[in-house]
């Protein structure tokens, strides 16, 4: 079996649904990822990755694995370029589990393929996306510009 | 709040410790087995070595199958850097980082 390359955990202070809501909401990705999250979430959809500009640029493609709200979220994840190529797409498991009155949301990225461009890209990424989200949820303040 | 900067430094003041997180760094994803071949310490240290990491969110660990693997979670680390460097220094800051790289490394160094 394969292993995933990142797994990636950040304790919030907030709840399930709210955490949920804010991986999904392209208004709240807005704020603190500067992209904007768009699909109807259900399992068989497609779901875009957009950068929030003007030009509104598609950057990532993919589809729902599956969606349990609020706790489980898979997603594939693929640069647009090579959406049809099932090799090039890999995958996204966001999980929420309630801890006390902190959530932890684990995000684990796997599936690359040896030499990935996207390894690359990622590997920077998600720390400062997940370290603007706590600070969003928690003090109402994301990172700023974080790309 | 579980992941607090007290750990997180705490947990990084100590070579061991921070020789574990440069391990899981170049190869992401290790058993407790593993981890242990390339160390000049015994089981017993690494698995409480890893026990603090853990307890500050800078390692996290799943099962795959009957493995427990260790990966190292960058994301407190990531908020350290955040809540000192500035948004406009970020770039001059990298810049001197490669400065010192490139002369620490280089064929001059």
């Amino acid at each position: 079996m394969d292993k995933p390359q990142f797994v990636y955990v950040t304790y919030i202070s907030t709840s399930p649904e709210k955490l949920w809501n804010a991986l999904i909401d392209p208004e709240m990705t807005r704020k603190y990822w500067q992209h904007e999250n768009v699909s109807d979430w259900k399992p068989g959809s497609k779901w875009e990755h957009r950068s929030s500009g003007k030009e509104r640029t598609l950057k990532l493609v993919g589809k729902v694995l599956e969606s349990s709200p609020p706790r489980r979220l898979v997603l594939t994840w693929a640069f647009p370029a090579d959406e049809g190529r099932e090799e090039k797409n890999t995958r996204v498991t966001f999980e929420i589990e309630p801890i006390g009155n902190v959530v932890r949301l684990t995000v684990t990225h796997d599936r690359f393929e040896p030499g990935s461009e996207m390894l690359e890209r990622i590997s920077a990424g998600w720390p400062k996306v997940l370290s603007s989200l706590k600070s969003l949820m928690e003090v109402g303040r994301p990172l700023p510009e974080l790309w | 709040m579980i992941a607090d900067a007290d750990r997180v430094f705490k947990a990084l003041a100590d070579p061991s410790r921070r020789q574990l997180l440069d391990q899981l760094h170049a190869n992401n994803g290790q058993t407790l087995g593993e981890l242990c071949q390339d160390l000049d310490m015994t089981r017993q240290a690494v698995t409480k070595h890893l026990a603090l990491l853990e307890a500050a969110n800078l390692v996290v660990t799943i099962w795959r199958g009957r493995e427990k693997l260790h990966y190292l979670n960058p994301v407190p680390i990531s908020e350290i850097y955040e809540r000192w460097i500035g948004k406009y220094e970020r770039h001059r800051v990298r810049a001197l980082y490669e400065l010192k790289k490139a002369f620490e490394e280089g064929p001059n160094g």
